[in-house]
């Protein structure tokens, strides 16, 4: 997987809040800071990993950058062009360029259109191709993902979770997108299916250059899967870095935490784990300074007052963390 | 050696369809010993949960257990009624689930639902029951354990809810805690606290456990002993590095090389192929043979017998057989 430093899509301090109502009235009581300012390039032909508990924001941010979430603040730069602030008909070349996998495929899937045309409503959409093309496309897509061309005439509720991702992923690739965004694309698989979509989706990286931005709370695959890595916590930075440096490396508290908690499968050695007290806090009610200070392990009394810096401690590395 | 809890023998678990009776478990037989964790591995729809709700009596209306005998401190589970079956249910042997919010009951406090088995089981009364349901509480490691009585399921957090049914669950003392996925739902650093809650509460109380998972890494972490399960059937047991160290079944090393491991950036992931099985698929021969890697004529005619290859460990896989030939070294007997 190599990866040129070219920018493919820039996020610039992006901001996305949802309104909290409440009362006779409905007035708007509070926000939801999802994602509380992001700021990333993402590299041509690169996998970035967002990783983070549920609830951190990952997969809003993922969603926000498609432009499925309308942005409370910030910039998006794809491609050189500033898209934040474009109409749906300004859009629509754009949205070509960027596709989506999601974590449940039945969901994403109409249960009462085959797939063949399921496959097809993109092309028609995006493309100028007669119908026979279209079916001639969608035939060629099914075996690129592993399934067979009988599959065109079925409905979702013949096939199984990993044939369905297969879909989803044969979908997001119809009209040859250049960026998509994976939002645990795997994870409600069985370990043995999972094994192989991850190939899947390496395979096809490599054959149509796709850069992948990929959500996941799993950070073993994150780590076999991706080549920079994001950490989030309440909606914000904690910690970018290489997968090399994160995994062997990592610096921000709650990084170490996140990877000392995961369970290996190896037996016999016996690892000192990191306990984190508590829980996430909510995200409508952040702590202030630093987010992370009131399960962190080594927080002073400055991280609660004052929210820390971003900073690069390595080549491609940063933090923020005031005791680092 | 340390007595016997749960004896499991040939036990088939059917379910009722059209096309007649489906079987899920396919004569599972296994042994848990007085506090030691077994684990039940396995992919979705291999029939662990299945073999779970079966030792608890709480199979859907439309599943029997059609043959097998459980044995439970030397009474058959498997032959009482359900009145007997609600004495030993949440006294004697408990359960906790995957999902916390739906097993708890959303309309009744945390309090009535942890006072309730103490009542019913232990004959306490109302005040005593919630002075234990405090201690309890406390002892899983819940803040501020008298507030939390008067609280409902869904003012808690995903891991304080787990928690309230681990406390729930052991509220009687159990001596068997069967454990379906209770970290699945988590996140790794909540799961993390589970599993240490979960260890040191198996200490401190000496009891057994059943873990039922399919995450390798929560295996290696809590187990003394595993069982792989495949579509219904046992296919490899022993001790939990025997297992890791030493797996025999082509199945059990496919689903140890599909994990990614963290520690390991150059770990080369090698999927198995196809998917498991549906129930009412007929397989002849060992029912893993269609993606089996090394199959041969005999895996599709006949299905594997047991062979042993230490004391501990045993396996359901005909290329044992080939193995003794290959190395005479390797103590492998037919059962």
């Amino acid at each position: 997987m190599a990866v040129d430093e070219q920018v493919l899509y820039s996020v610039k301090n992006v901001k996305k809040h949802f309104p909290v109502r409440g009362g006779i009235l409905q007035r708007v009581k509070n926000h939801v800071k999802a994602v509380d300012g992001i700021t990333l390039d993402i590299y041509k032909g690169e996998t970035l990993g967002v990783v983070g508990e549920s609830g951190c924001g990952k997969s809003t941010l993922g969603r926000t950058i498609l432009g499925l979430e309308s942005l409370t603040e910030g910039e998006l730069v794809f491609n050189g062009n500033n898209i934040s602030n474009y109409s749906s008909r300004q859009l629509k070349p754009y949205k070509k360029e960027m596709q989506m996998i999601f974590q449940d495929p039945y969901a994403s899937l109409n249960p009462k259109q085959r797939i063949g045309d399921a496959l097809e409503e993109a092309l028609i959409i995006h493309t100028n191709l007669s119908s026979l093309e279209r079916r001639e496309k969608v035939l060629q897509l099914l075996k690129e993902v592993g399934l067979k061309e009988e599959h065109y005439e079925r409905y979702p509720h013949e096939f199984s979770g990993g044939q369905r991702q297969r879909i989803g992923i044969a979908r997001a690739i119809s009209i040859n997108p250049s960026f998509i965004v994976c939002d645990e694309p795997v994870s409600a698989l069985d370990v043995s299916v999972q094994a192989q979509v991850i190939k899947l989706l390496r395979d096809l990286q490599e054959k149509h250059g796709l850069t992948y931005l990929f959500v996941s709370h799993d950070l073993g695959v994150v780590r076999h899967l991706c080549n920079r890595v994001l950490v989030m916590y309440l909606g914000q930075m904690v910690e970018l870095a290489p997968v090399h440096k994160l995994y062997e490396n990592p610096t921000h508290p709650y990084t170490e935490a996140l990877l000392s908690a995961i369970p290996r499968p190896t037996v016999g050695r016996k690892r000192e784990r990191i306990r984190l007290k508590g829980d996430l806090p909510s995200p409508s009610n952040p702590p202030t300074g630093c987010p992370f200070h009131t399960r962190c392990p080594i927080a002073k009394e400055q991280c609660s007052t004052e929210k820390p810096a971003w900073r690069e401690i390595d080549e491609g590395h940063f933090i923020a963390c005031h005791e680092r | 050696m340390k007595e016997t809890v749960l004896e499991v023998k040939d036990l088939v678990t059917t379910f009722k369809s059209a096309d007649g009776p489906l079987p899920a478990v396919r004569g599972a037989s296994f042994s848990v010993k007085k506090g030691e964790t077994l684990c039940i591995v396995g992919e979705s729809g291999c029939g662990k949960s299945i073999t779970a709700l079966s030792i608890m009596g709480l199979l859907p209306s439309n599943g029997m257990i059609a043959d097998g005998s459980i044995f439970f401190n030397q009474r058959n589970l498997a032959e009482m009624s359900p009145k007997q079956m609600q004495k030993v249910r949440g006294n004697e042997v408990s359960m906790i689930f995957q999902e916390p919010m739906t097993a708890l009951n959303p309309v009744f406090t945390v309090g009535f639902q942890i006072r309730e088995p103490l009542m019913i089981h232990l004959k306490l009364s109302k005040k005593q029951a919630h002075m234990r349901g405090i201690e309890l509480l406390k002892m899983v490691g819940i803040p501020s354990p008298v507030e939390r009585m008067n609280q409902f399921p869904h003012e808690l957090s995903g891991g304080m809810r787990q928690r309230v049914m681990i406390a729930i669950a052991l509220s009687c003392n159990p001596s068997l805690l069967i454990a379906d996925e209770p970290t699945t739902a988590l996140d790794v650093t909540i799961q993390a606290q589970i599993i240490d809650l979960l260890n040191d509460l198996k200490e401190q109380l000496d009891m057994s456990m059943i873990m039922i998972t399919h995450d390798m890494g929560v295996v290696a972490e809590i187990a003394d002993r595993v069982i792989v399960m495949y579509a219904g059937e046992i296919i490899e047991e022993g001790r939990v590095e025997e297992i890791f160290e030493n797996p025999q079944h082509p199945y059990t090393k496919g689903l140890l090389a599909s994990v990614p491991n963290v520690d390991d950036p150059e770990f080369d992931l090698k999927p198995i192929a196809g998917s498991m099985p549906m129930l009412n698929e007929q397989i002849s021969g060992c029912r893993f043979h269609p993606r089996c890697p090394y199959a041969f004529d005999k895996c599709m005619e006949q299905s594997p017998k047991t062979f042993y290859v230490t004391d501990k460990q045993s396996v359901r896989c005909w290329l044992q057989e080939e193995g003794v030939e290959q190395n005479g070294g390797r103590r492998a007997s037919s059962l």
